[in-house]
């Protein structure tokens, strides 16, 4: 498809203009106000993040993208509590979120699974934390485990397990509390992608069945559109919203979108706003001519 | 495969092959210093004495001393003595040692006061035992707590990083004028030996625990009480359980220093003594006794820590 041929990724057919309507009419799940974090660095003060507004609905899929160092990591950490703003605040169900709590599971890029604990104990962590009885806690952590397809593993301990198959714990792990958010780091970047993907149809399907707003922070461009309702693209040095795009493909997703002109359309705009072309960018590239030598008699490659 | 590949393991078989060696060659090369006549042997043990007076038969000379005698005798015509090329009695072969083995467990003691090899055995094993078992109980709850809240880090370390430099035996004769002259002392020198060590290892190790996991725990709710009894604790017991292995390989080096105050016992003494002798082949048995208990030990808690242990990965 030729770019002129492509929409704009503004424009939104009925049926997803409709979506968004009835997203912004839901309750209000997560709320980020004024948010700031800065840090004290030897070289002075680092602005990490700098004013951030953010409403998240029930039940609703933002995905946060932008270049490294844009403070994606931390905004995530301030939403589950591990870190503090230094302005600004972030409310659960109107709220203030001032530690963690099981409210919002997370799901790392490192699974952090714990070793020492088979898959099934794994997923019964938080629920005996919650005052569950063990009885209880291990009848729901199997119907966890059977949703991730797992049962034939939750005896296993995690270094027995795929990267993949660590993940799914995580996630079983994390919404086995009931989190009214799913907060998920970066979760599939240490996988391959067909994994990947993989992991991507299984997450759509566990989103569409259960009730939990998910908070996704990625670095890869077709997980964001493939993923998200909303997507939130921050900017480095200070890290700042950029834009905020609602995602023109309908929903409910599926792989062959991939090509949809809807999709291809958010993409090139994302590529924009994260790689905005330079005029004179010459530090940063390939001068393989000189260290190339070329044979002649072999006609151009192209 | 070459046997010098970097980091790479070696085949199995070779690899068998080579740690058998690590144990023969020492043996070897004793046996060759012992067996063969010319390698070392700088004495002569005479088997008949001649006509120099202060020669005995079986007596160690050196081997200059011997010559000078011999050539004396030979030019005044008398009677030439005779010898046969031999160690210093301080390496005795390893035949004798390995009869030492068995004999000085049946050698009755030179006097009714004195222990049998294997009393003075089991009294060095119940000092260590004692010792190690009094320092663990309070320096791995001490290095837990120093490793997982700073409150504890900042409130212990310090004093403890000073008292560490304090060299255990010189408390010898403070730990007598207190805990009187019998095992109590030595148990004490066994304690300060590796207490001190024993809370900077364990908070040491205790903060090496992956913060990840804390920070998952927090995130499932997890209160203070349960980060940490239910992650930090499992998370670090099989470093602990290491730590502790080569601490008590530390503990059996303050043994030597903890025997020789108040009343000598143990082991040790039972070495000192042999040496007073001039027993070195008993001196040898009891110094590899302590070697064979001190590896039987760590091979034991090694097999039993990886049965403890099933999540770790094999290696």
């Amino acid at each position: 498809m030729s770019e002129s041929n492509l929409p704009d990724y503004r424009v939104q057919s009925e049926a997803v203009r409709d979506r968004f309507a009835r997203i912004k009419k839901r309750p209000v799940t997560m709320e980020v106000a004024g948010l700031s974090k800065t840090f004290q660095s030897r070289h002075g003060t680092v602005t990490a993040l700098k004013d951030i507004n953010l409403t998240i609905h029930k039940r609703e899929f933002v995905c946060v993208i932008g270049p490294s160092g844009c403070g994606k990591s931390t905004l995530i950490r301030i939403l589950a509590g591990l870190e503090q703003a230094t302005e600004g605040e972030v409310k659960l169900d109107g709220k203030v979120v001032d530690k963690p709590g099981p409210e919002r599971g997370m799901v790392f890029q490192g699974y952090t699974l714990f070793p020492w604990l088979t898959v099934k104990q794994n997923v019964m962590f938080g629920l005996r934390e919650s005052g569950y009885d063990k009885g209880t806690a291990e009848a729901e952590a199997r119907q966890w485990i059977d949703l991730i397809g797992l049962a034939r593993f939750e005896n296993s301990y995690p270094h027995q397990l795929s990267g993949g198959m660590k993940q799914r714990v995580a996630i079983a792990r994390a919404l086995a509390n009931k989190p009214k958010v799913l907060l998920m780091d970066e979760p599939f970047g240490a996988l391959d992608a067909q994994t990947r993907s993989k992991m991507q149809a299984y997450l759509m399907e566990i989103w569409k069945n259960i009730d939990v707003t998910v908070f996704f922070i990625t670095h890869d461009l077709d997980e964001a559109i493939y993923l998200a309702d909303r997507i939130l693209v921050l900017k480095a040095n200070p890290g700042e919203v950029q834009e905020v795009i609602e995602v023109p493909v309908p929903q409910p997703r599926n792989p062959d979108q991939f090509l949809s002109p809807e999709f291809i359309a958010t993409k090139k705009r994302l590529e924009e706003l994260i790689h905005p072309p330079k005029q004179d960018d010459d530090e940063d590239h390939l001068n393989l001519v000189r260290m190339v030598p070329v044979n002649d008699e072999v006609g151009s490659v192209f | 495969m070459s046997l010098f590949s970097v980091n790479k393991p070696l085949e199995p078989r070779s690899r068998k092959l080579v740690t058998i060696s690590s144990f023969v060659l020492p043996i070897l090369i004793w046996c060759l210093v012992s067996y063969v006549p010319f390698i070392w042997h700088p004495e002569v043990e005479i088997t008949t004495p001649g006509s120099v007076n202060y020669f005995r038969e079986g007596m160690l000379v050196d081997k200059t001393v011997f010559n000078a005698e011999r050539d004396k005798a030979s030019a005044a015509g008398k009677a030439i003595p005779e010898g046969i090329p031999a160690n210093p009695i301080y390496l005795p072969a390893p035949h004798e040692v390995l009869t030492a083995f068995y004999t000085s467990f049946t050698t009755e003691p030179k006097r009714s006061s004195e222990l049998w090899l294997h009393e003075s055995l089991w009294s060095s094993i119940q000092v260590i035992f004692y010792g190690f078992l009094l320092s663990s109980i309070i320096g791995i709850p001490l290095g837990v707590l120093a490793g997982t809240y700073d409150f504890f880090s900042r409130l212990f370390e310090p004093f403890i990083e000073f008292f560490r430099y304090l060299p255990a035996p010189a408390f010898g004769a403070l730990a007598v004028a207190i805990l009187g002259i019998y095992q109590a002392p030595k148990i004490a020198i066994i304690f300060i030996g590796t207490f001190f060590q024993q809370v900077l290892i364990v908070a040491n190790t205790t903060r090496k625990l992956d913060p990840a996991l804390l920070e998952a725990g927090q995130t499932l709710g997890a209160n203070n009480r349960s980060m940490l009894f239910r992650i930090v604790l499992p998370g670090i017991l099989p470093d602990l359980y290491r730590d502790t292995r080569i601490l008590l390989g530390w503990a059996w080096t303050y043994l030597i220093v903890a025997e020789l105050i108040g009343t000598s016992s143990g082991i040790t003494w039972f070495i000192t003594q042999q040496a007073r002798y001039k027993n070195f082949d008993n001196v040898f048995a009891a110094i590899m006794m302590i070697g064979i208990l001190g590896l039987t030990i760590d091979l034991l808690l090694a097999w039993f820590g990886r049965r403890l242990f099933p999540w770790q990965k094999a290696n």
